[in-house]
């Protein structure tokens, strides 16, 4: 799994990396679902696109993972799909979820804290901290 | 990095990290803390970012932080940060995502002893009429323009709803409600949010408890809250729930733009902020306040489930059941409040994230009853040690700009809680001790477990000693509702 938990005193933090900027996005939100213990109920298929524009990815990363906050606590929906295309400060995204079953955890926000997309040896590689 | 020799000792429970410790700071950081709470604080990257929130433009005196200090996001969580109005900046990142997050006390003049093999029964109602928990929906479902009023009005809606009393509101900061709220600068996302959450606990370190008056160690202020020894208390911890969230994820992204329109340049974007008299500045202030008052009005709903709880338990079985509201602070807020500088009074906006308000005798903002006292000052511990009453001083008004400790703080990450502690074996071990505990999640128990956090009677050691609050009353806790 190219994510991992990191030590937060008070929140939770989680590494991701991957080959490039979509690809990280994905794995940012298939990490977040990990983290709170997301289990999906089968079928019923929900798709929808989200779009969103700002000067940085950082932001855009942020904004699309809050999306997927707000899906979950207030529609019951949890997306496990992604078609990411990313152009320049701009991100559509496809994607598909069923019904949340439970969660484990809520993850109430997203936070820019320290948060930086940078390039490593595995790729492209962030930290988000969650408020929870 | 921040080593201990970047610190300079003020005395046993003071240090102070200058201004020229790193370029960017524009006030010194003022820590209250032994050397052992330094130790642990110094375990995580609290000292940085407490740096880091000393870089605010428009700060005044010190970044003052709390014994209880330890690792957030932006700011860290224990911190005090004043900035000068009107041009000093509002930071949502140093008010925190949970708006007016803060702690309830309630007071009954029922014995413990007595009510002991109640205590099983009252455990039950509590959290069948305080829901908690991952998604859990409150007890008050209202549409929009009902929210919109909620905003407006805090406590004072619970109020005209017939779930408050006159003296709930007295016994509230603000009265309850406070002004300047703008349910207009609040998104429709948030509204959603919030719309059926009203009378919820939530999850994470929010509870609902009750506790014995186990140690009283000032009488006549104890008196003057309605502190009796060996007798039971309420306390309710919980903030704005998910509006807040929204709202301060709305702003933080909105001033993601702002900090480069106004040419602020800042360690961390978690620390984004306008200032006060920009537009961004004053839509951020309205939507904060607005959030606030939602949260006031959904402690009071809580506060009214559990005097039904109590009633349905103790009515006709034990006298003194009624619940008398002891307070009801924030600590997690930004308020414009009149300070000392430099020997200067001057209006300030005091972010205070997770710091408890704790003004001293004399406040004009304290009712007629605690004139002589001072502010309670609520401090909630572990759910398996203790929590304190204290109450605010004059010193305090000089030295933290109001404000004293809000809780134990947390010494261990929750990964390695949630890994060294098992949630089954934790509940059994409290509920052998007497804690009688209702918990939805077993993880999010062990996360929340004691050894996750510090010693709060050596933090209220720490905040008595430097006399920013003064010691009234120690609880212990015997019933546990966690979402």
């Amino acid at each position: 799994m190219p994510y991992e938990e990191v030590q937060h005193t008070a929140d939770w933090c989680l590494r991701v990396w991957a080959a490039d900027l979509p690809s990280l996005f994905v794995e940012a939100a298939r990490g977040m679902n990990a983290l709170s213990g997301a289990r999906q109920t089968p079928g019923l298929l929900t798709r929808r696109t989200f779009e969103s524009a700002a000067p940085d990815p950082e932001s855009l990363l942020v904004s699309f993972l809050s999306e997927l906050v707000y899906a979950a606590e207030q529609e019951h929906l949890v997306f496990d799909n992604f078609k990411v295309e990313v152009d320049g400060q701009k991100v559509k995204i496809e994607m598909g979820g069923t019904p949340l079953a439970s969660v484990d955890k809520t993850i109430k926000a997203v936070t820019y804290h320290n948060l930086h997309i940078r390039r490593t040896e595995r790729g492209l590689e962030a930290e988000i901290v969650f408020d929870v | 990095m921040i080593t201990i020799q970047d610190l300079t000792r003020i005395s046993d429970h003071e240090w102070e990290i200058p201004k020229t410790f790193r370029s960017d700071m524009r006030v010194p950081v003022r820590l209250f803390a032994t050397r052992e709470l330094l130790e642990q604080i110094m375990g995580d990257k609290s000292l940085e970012q407490a740096v880091n929130a000393a870089t605010l433009p428009g700060l005044v005196g010190h970044v003052v932080v709390m014994p209880d200090m330890h690792q957030g996001y932006g700011f860290p969580i224990g911190g005090v940060a004043a900035t000068k109005f009107p041009q000093g900046v509002v930071s949502p990142g140093g008010i925190g995502y949970d708006i007016n997050c803060g702690v309830r006390l309630l007071a009954s003049s029922i014995e413990a002893e007595a009510a002991a093999p109640e205590m099983n029964t009252l455990a039950n109602l509590l959290n069948k009429y305080c829901p908690s928990g991952v998604g859990v929906e409150g007890v008050v479902h209202v549409n929009v323009p009902e929210l919109e009023r909620v905003m407006r009005e805090g406590a004072r809606w619970a109020r005209k709803n017939g779930f408050a009393n006159e003296t709930d509101l007295a016994h509230t900061e603000e009265g309850g409600c406070i002004e300047g709220a703008n349910a207009a600068k609040v998104s429709d996302r948030a509204k959603a949010r919030g719309r059926e959450q009203i009378g919820s606990v939530g999850a994470g370190n929010h509870f609902v408890e009750v506790d014995v008056v186990e140690a009283i160690f000032d009488l006549e202020t104890a008196r003057a809250f309605g502190l009796y020894a060996g007798c039971l208390v309420a306390q309710i911890h919980c903030g704005s729930r998910g509006l807040g969230h929204q709202v301060c994820t709305d702003y933080v992204q909105e001033f993601q733009g702002a900090v480069r329109r106004y040419g602020i340049v800042l360690p961390d974007r978690e620390l984004v902020c306008a200032p006060m008299d920009s537009p961004e500045g004053q839509a951020y202030l309205g939507a904060m306040r607005a959030a606030a008052n939602f949260a006031f009005a959904n402690r009071q709903i809580l506060a009214h489930s559990i005097r039904r709880a109590f009633e349905e338990t103790f009515a006709g079985k034990e006298k003194g059941w009624h619940l008398s509201q002891v307070y009801d602070i924030c600590h997690n807020m930004g308020k414009l409040e009149i300070h000392e500088v430099d020997g200067e009074r001057i209006k300030v906006c005091v972010h205070r994230k997770g710091a408890t308000r704790a003004f001293g005798p004399g406040s004009p903002s304290l009712p007629p009853e605690y004139q002589q006292t001072g502010q309670p000052v609520l401090v909630p511990g572990s759910m398996g040690t203790a929590s304190w009453v204290l109450a605010g001083t004059e010193e305090s008004m000089l030295r933290s700009f109001g404000s004293s400790c809000h809780g134990a703080g947390r010494t261990m990450s929750r990964a390695k809680a949630k890994h060294d502690v098992r949630g089954e074996d934790l509940r059994r071990g409290l509920e052998e001790r007497g804690i009688h505990i209702r918990a939805g999640s077993m993880s999010g128990l062990a996360e929340e477990a004691p050894q996750a956090y510090k010693d709060v009677d050596a933090v209220v050691e720490t905040v008595t000693a430097v006399g920013i609050a003064r010691k009234v009353a120690r609880l212990r806790p015997l019933a546990v509702i966690k979402g």
